[in-house]
């Protein structure tokens, strides 16, 4: 196995801090990706993510996500203790391969969907969504 | 009054209150199922002798377009299956005298009109639909009272709160319910807590305004019980009262005192001719 | 079963045949996502509806792998395609192993 350097420092990174700091989930998510992927290249064209500029709630976050001819979209939160969200496999009487949802973001950070399409090829892509903390309890 | 207004801190509460990235409510109109159109700006009631301007706005007005789209269809509007589980409750035998709301009742949509009039004065005693609705479960079902803010409860508050949806706010202020509207208004110009804030400060003087990451109403309760992202649940007018005077600092009254009744009076008179939108959603 | 869950779908009646028709599906659940604590501090299990799957007259429309964060009370709008009259079949599956399903029929003309 050929470590490259990112995965090096990732790991060194990870042993030194994972007891002491939750970790942010970055690591997870190219994990998660690999995982879905393959480890195939991934594009990013044909695929696109609505998501709010600024939620006034994490806890309800309006999600919408669209690939023209993808069999699957998996969508991540980075920032997110897990960064699994959701994955759609669409079926033969799906009309569009699009879906919305409404998803739990625990703070300012990227919401990123991956397809599968047809042909065996991935295209991604990602959004920032600001989460507005510190507003009035109720 | 009019002292109090004039110790007005408008320039910044502590630090509190940034300059407006937003600034008033927007000007987006709300109308749900695609034709029912709600009223959520109006002109401000008498009584209020100008003291948030001209034009009273629902909160409605004040939320992002994301959360302003949750109430543009009931299917939408996750409230709805809170009302829905109210909707069976409705016919639901329960209690020691073995009836259900339908018993004497012949359906939610005999309430019309009724949440645009509360709270009201019976006997004597202010009254807010939570006391109408546990008083009918102890006296006539012989059931246990529901717990002010809880799920059951307010999804039937809801339920009759949407069969005046659409009607104006409407609650009586003088004769017999002068005497708590005028309590009720002492409080909202009261200042609690460590941090020294009345109802006033953030809902009349500072509406439209950003306190830290939220968007300052004028803290109208014609869209009450809402459902909120934060708890993703129902949330009562008290409860919402609770956690104003909380984050204030102060020790809060109860829900159910005397006081938030009193005071849901005197809130909702400032509301006088906004839709009721029950159940709304907030953020 | 968890506590009062209540489903609602959202289809319309009648459809061309061939039409993508929009679907809105609601589901009320706590959605706990095994993240929080309660008073006392222990962790209060994850219970989520983990799955989510559409059909109509037994081919799929979608099917949804759901995790905890995912709101409260799941919501869910797509497109169908209708082939003929028939009836949609909605599932969700609780981690509990509960099985909640909604049909709804369709009309082509």
């Amino acid at each position: 196995m050929k470590l490259t350097r990112r995965e090096t420092i990732f790991a060194g990174f990870g042993a030194a801090v994972a007891t002491v700091l939750p970790l942010p989930a970055l690591a997870s998510v190219d994990d998660a990706v690999a995982a879905f992927t393959g480890g195939a290249d991934v594009g990013s064209d044909g695929i696109t993510l609505n998501t709010p500029e600024i939620a006034e709630n994490g806890n309800t976050v309006p999600i919408e996500v669209s690939a023209p001819g993808a069999v699957s979209i998996m969508i991540l939160a980075a920032g997110n203790p897990n960064p699994d969200v959701a994955t759609f496999n669409f079926g033969p009487l799906a009309a569009s391969q699009s879906a919305s949802t409404r998803i739990r973001l625990a703070g300012t950070q990227d919401v990123i969907a991956v397809a599968k399409m047809a042909d065996g090829s991935f295209v991604r892509t990602a959004n920032e969504v600001k989460v507005t903390i510190g507003g009035c309890g109720g | 009054m009019k002292n109090i207004k004039a110790l007005s801190v408008t320039a910044s509460i502590m630090g509190l209150l940034a300059a407006p990235a937003v600034a008033g409510p927007d000007s987006d109109s709300l109308v749900i199922n695609g034709e029912l159109e709600m009223v959520t700006e109006t002109a401000a009631p008498e009584h209020l002798d100008g003291a948030v301007g001209d034009t009273i706005y629902s909160g409605w007005r004040f939320r992002t377009d994301e959360t302003q789209a949750l109430q543009l269809d009931d299917f939408d509007n996750p409230a709805m299956l809170t009302v829905d589980k109210a909707i069976d409750y409705f016919n639901t035998v329960d209690g020691s005298e073995g009836k259900s709301c339908a018993s004497c009742h012949e359906g939610p949509e005999e309430f019309a009109g009724l949440t645009a009039s509360l709270p009201r004065v019976e006997d004597g005693k202010l009254v807010v639909l939570e006391d109408i609705i546990n008083g009918h479960r102890a006296e006539v079902m012989g059931a246990e009272p529901w717990k002010w803010s809880g799920q059951d409860m307010q999804g039937m508050v809801a339920l009759i709160g949407l069969q005046s949806r659409g009607m104006p706010v409407d609650v009586k202020i003088d004769g017999d319910a002068a005497p708590f509207w005028e309590q009720g208004k002492e409080m909202y110009y009261t200042r609690y807590g460590q941090l020294e804030l009345s109802c006033a400060n953030c809902h009349e003087q500072n509406y439209g305004n950003m306190i830290r990451a939220d968007h300052l109403s004028q803290g109208q309760t014609n869209g009450f019980p809402v459902y909120r992202l934060k708890q993703a649940q129902l949330i009562s007018k008290h409860n919402r009262f609770r956690g104003c005077i909380r984050d204030t600092r102060a020790e809060t009254f109860a829900e159910g005192s005397d006081e938030f009744r009193a005071l849901e009076l005197y809130v909702a008179s400032r509301g006088n001719g906004l839709s009721i939108e029950t159940p709304a959603v907030r953020q | 079963m968890a506590d009062g869950v209540k489903p609602r779908v959202k289809v319309p009646s009648k459809a061309a045949a061939g039409e993508a028709i929009v679907i809105k599906t609601l589901i009320s659940h706590q959605m706990e996502s095994g993240q929080r604590k309660d008073s006392d501090g222990n962790v209060i299990p994850r219970s989520i509806i983990n799955r989510f799957t559409a059909d109509f007259n037994g081919q799929n429309v979608v099917d949804v792998t759901l995790e905890p964060a995912i709101s409260t009370n799941p919501y869910f709008e797509f497109e169908a395609t209708v082939p003929e009259s028939g009836e949609f079949t909605f599932t969700w599956y609780d981690d509990d192993g509960s099985v909640y399903t909604e049909t709804k029929s369709v009309e082509t003309s």
